[in-house]
């Protein structure tokens, strides 16, 4: 079987995000970017799979600009088969990224389609059951182990209340939460190897999908920084600190 | 243990603009003589740029000569130096403008650019690439790999996945061997291999002590109406003593953007004094402040430099490999500008490599050429010029030592028929901390002046958590018994991180604490700590600050 995997480059999670003085955004000029961590989870979980007999073929797929194929790149180090990118330089919100992805696996018809649960940039936690629900397929969020035997997929998922197991028929979608596994360290030889491995560009009209913005962003602030606190002396101090506020 | 290896003709350590530089000249000669090259650069960042922290106020000279055409190329020197304002700062409040001709010539900025070197660094890599050089992010060269005859074989790179008690995680990847021909070193001041192989080859025998200092930098955006592309400002004077040596730097960007920054030489002598502390204070000189009010800090982080100029410089050249840029110590002191000499030593080494290769085989030999090929380049020319200052301002003090250094720049053209010397190393100059006062530093306002946890933050600094320290103490019993009573431990205060605490253990005794993870690598403490105690090694690959466009 095959599994086409999702990955997205965002700003890389060591960053310190800055705000756009204008509020349009955070800046990414000079900015170090990085495959989204829960993608790289959702990777190396693909490439698990495959080591252990379960698929053939690992196909990783990203959107976005022609820069994201670095991250493809790095996917194909980590051992994926080859590489698709949908080149585009608009902002693509969930309901789009999952269109195409549907395009996708109708065109490449995988057993399996593996996701992050969310992208750190944006978090929004939406690709994947928007995916599964547009192909009338399965869906296992928030996985934090997969076992794949024969058509079914057996997925624990991480819910507020705990563990919860479920059996779904493949092809499913899968979305990888943080416990899934820990990301491999990639090689320096496959590196090298990566970039002789085939990597297909695509524009989103080929795909016959329409871009849809059905989210306008209206303003990106910084969180407001937490005023410096005082020391006080006595309970007295402190009951009349408190008094000035209106505290008590 | 059997290691996996990768071979290639050339194995280049360090993605700063001295061994991009070489990376990039030798893919043009082995183009231009039509030979195959194999080469390859790995660099200890997360990515190219990383761990790259400059002024910078770059002298186009080496660019102009690896890329005739680096303007249709886009490289990033988008800024010319339109003004150069030189202060000299008598207080906190106050700060005297230096006329243009009381200047030292080595510091007029005319035909030089503002630039992010990170950035550049970025484009050179991008040149390197599409010229089929492999790059490397990421990995660090942990090890030297000798030859059975003592002679470089290549480097080792750093295991992943090693817990901090050394014990293998299930990530676990063993470091490999990249083997060459030749191996250049370009690890900038004070490489970690760079001080071995001056070990293991004696290469600084006939040279005087290196000589460093750190720099401070932060990059703001500030108010537009206060920005003035181009513009750079230098100052001297306050907070320092006469007796340190240093100076601020303030270079206006693009984008509204000032990159400022304050070095000071490491031979201070005051134990109790904070480098982190007078960085911050000297930014509330109005001459500084009156561009920052108003402005927002976007990042921070420091790197060393060396200093000691051409009296320091090492030999070049040592069986199977080269020491290029700051590794070797090619900054010059005067101008406080290392880069183009960087990138022209790099260039240096490309070119003895590929005229070697036409005259035989280069495998695991000297090339000796290339100290031949330093002394009748314009780097030479430019550090022999220059060659007095540093130990002038060293000998009489920053005001008598800079009046020499005006007369010896600007009459004499550094031309005058006699070399200083500075023989004490920066780690044997502290005093004791009985002798000397502590400095008042003002608390941190949180809008010109920032503690330095925040600041560190600002570096986007981070190792793996579990792994081995990269600080190794040779006795860990010294910083607490030897250079607390002696020193007050000055680790805590030339630490630009806050790496280093003495902190109270369960039991109220004094205990020294390391937390590596702040680390941004600037190498101070392998340089000053008085008993030569501390070891930086390389932490785990990618490990480090992540400058954007420091
Ligand atoms: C605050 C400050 C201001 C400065 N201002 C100016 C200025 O205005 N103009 C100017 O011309 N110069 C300036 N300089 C000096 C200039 O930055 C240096 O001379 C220059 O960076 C040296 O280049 P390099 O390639 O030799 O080393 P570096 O730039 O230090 O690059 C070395 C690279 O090697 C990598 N590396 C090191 N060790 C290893 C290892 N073991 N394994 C893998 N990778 C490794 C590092 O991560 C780094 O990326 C300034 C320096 C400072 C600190
Ligand atoms: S620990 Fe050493 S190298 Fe790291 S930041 Fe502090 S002084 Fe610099």
């Amino acid at each position: 079987m095959k599994i086409l995997v999702g990955v997205k480059r965002v700003v890389d999670f060591n960053v310190r995000i800055q705000v756009k003085a204008d509020g349009s955004g955070v800046t990414t000029d000079g900015v170090k970017m990085s495959m989204n961590p829960f993608d790289e989870i959702a990777v190396e979980e693909a490439l698990r799979i495959k080591e252990a007999g379960n698929a053939e073929e690992v196909i990783v797929v990203t959107i976005g600009p022609k820069a994201a194929q670095e991250q493809l790149r790095t996917a194909l180090a980590m051992g994926a088969d080859r590489a698709i990118h949908v080149e585009t330089d608009d902002e693509i919100q969930p309901l789009t990224a999952a269109r195409i992805l549907q395009a996708l696996a109708e065109k490449e018809a995988p057993k399996l389609v593996l996701l992050g649960k969310q992208a750190i940039d944006d978090d929004n936690n939406q690709t994947a059951q928007m995916l599964g629900a547009l192909s009338h397929w399965p869906q296992a969020t928030f996985a934090s182990e997969v076992e794949i035997e024969g058509d079914k997929a057996t997925v624990i998922r991480e819910v507020d209340a705990g563990l919860e197991t479920l059996s779904v028929d493949l092809p499913a979608v899968i979305s990888a939460d943080l416990r899934l596994n820990e990301p491999r360290y990639v090689k320096l030889p496959d590196i090298m190897k990566a970039k002789r491995k085939p990597l297909e560009t695509v524009t989103v009209e080929e795909l016959g999908v329409e871009h849809v913005a059905a989210v306008k962003v209206l303003k990106t602030a910084a969180p407001a920084k937490r005023e410096a606190g005082i020391i006080v002396e006595s309970v007295d101090e402190l009951v009349a600190a408190l008094k000035e506020k209106g505290l008590i | 243990m059997e290691r996996e290896s990768m071979e290639f003709d050339v194995v280049i350590v360090g993605a700063g603009p001295a061994g991009l530089s070489a990376a990039c000249k030798l893919m043009q000669l082995a183009q231009e003589t039509e030979q195959e090259l194999m080469v390859c650069v790995i660099e200890k960042g997360s990515e190219v740029g990383a761990h790259i922290l400059s002024g910078a106020v770059l002298e186009p000279t080496a660019m102009n000569e690896l890329f005739p055409d680096w303007k249709e190329k886009g490289a990033p020197l988008n800024v010319p130096v339109k003004g150069d304002d030189v202060y000299y700062l008598t207080g906190e409040e106050k700060g005297i403008k230096t006329p243009n001709f009381l200047v030292p010539k080595p510091m007029h900025n005319e035909g030089n650019y503002v630039v992010s070197m990170g950035n550049v660094c970025r484009w050179l890599a991008e040149q390197a690439e599409g010229m089929g050089v492999e790059i490397f992010p990421g990995f660090t060269a942990s090890k030297i790999v000798y030859n059975d005859d003592g002679s470089v074989k290549g480097v080792l790179t750093g295991d992943m996945g090693v817990a901090e008690d050394g014990s293998k995680k299930d990530s676990y990847m063993p470091g490999m061997e990249l083997l060459a021909k030749q191996t250049i070193f370009a690890e900038g001041c004070r490489g970690h291999l760079g001080k071995q192989l001056m070990e293991s080859f004696n290469l600084n025998k006939d040279a005087d002590p290196q000589h460093y200092g750190l720099g401070i930098k932060e990059v703001w955006t500030i108010d537009p109406e206060k920005h003035q592309e181009g513009l750079v400002v230098h100052t001297a004077g306050w907070p320092l003593d006469n007796h340190t040596e240093g100076g601020g730097f303030l270079y206006h960007m693009e984008n509204n953007q000032v990159s400022l920054g304050f070095i000071i030489a490491l031979n201070y002598t005051n134990p109790h004094l904070s480098l982190f502390d007078e960085m911050q204070r000297w930014k509330l000189n109005p001459k500084i402040s009156q561009f920052l009010e108003g402005g927002e800090r976007v990042s921070y982080g420091a790197r060393a430099v060396n200093k000691g100029g051409m009296q320091s410089v090492p030999k070049l050249s040592f069986p199977g490999g080269l020491l290029v840029g700051c590794d070797a110590g090619f900054l010059n002191g005067a101008k406080i500008k290392g880069n183009h000499t960087a990138m022209k030593t790099g260039m240096l080494a490309a070119e003895t490599i590929i005229e070697s290769i036409k005259a035989g085989d280069i495998a695991n030999k000297e090339l000796s050429l290339m100290g031949d090929k330093y002394k009748s380049s314009w780097v030479f020319y430019e550090l022999h010029k220059t060659r007095n200052f540093g130990p002038a301002l060293h000998k009489f003090g920053t005001l008598m030592g800079g009046s020499f250094a005006w007369l010896d720049q600007n009459i004499f053209g550094g031309k005058m028929p006699f070399t200083w010397h500075n023989t004490t190393p920066d780690h044997a100059t502290l005093k004791p901390a009985v002798d000397c006062t502590a400095p008042n530093y003002p608390k941190p306002d949180g809008k010109i002046t920032f503690d330095k946890l925040s600041s560190v933050f600002l570096s986007s600094t981070n190792h793996e958590e579990d792994q081995p320290c990269h600080l190794q103490l040779a006795d860990s019993s010294i910083p607490i018994n030897q250079n607390l009573p002696l020193y007050d431990e000055p680790a805590q205060r030339y630490c630009p991180a806050g790496v280093y605490e003495v902190v109270k253990d369960e039991q109220g005794n004094d205990k020294f604490q390391i937390n590596g993870q702040n680390c941004v690598h600037c190498k101070t403490c392998d340089i000053k700590d008085p008993a030569q105690n501390i070891t930086w090694v390389t932490p785990e690959g990618g490990g480090g600050p992540n400058y954007g466009n420091m």
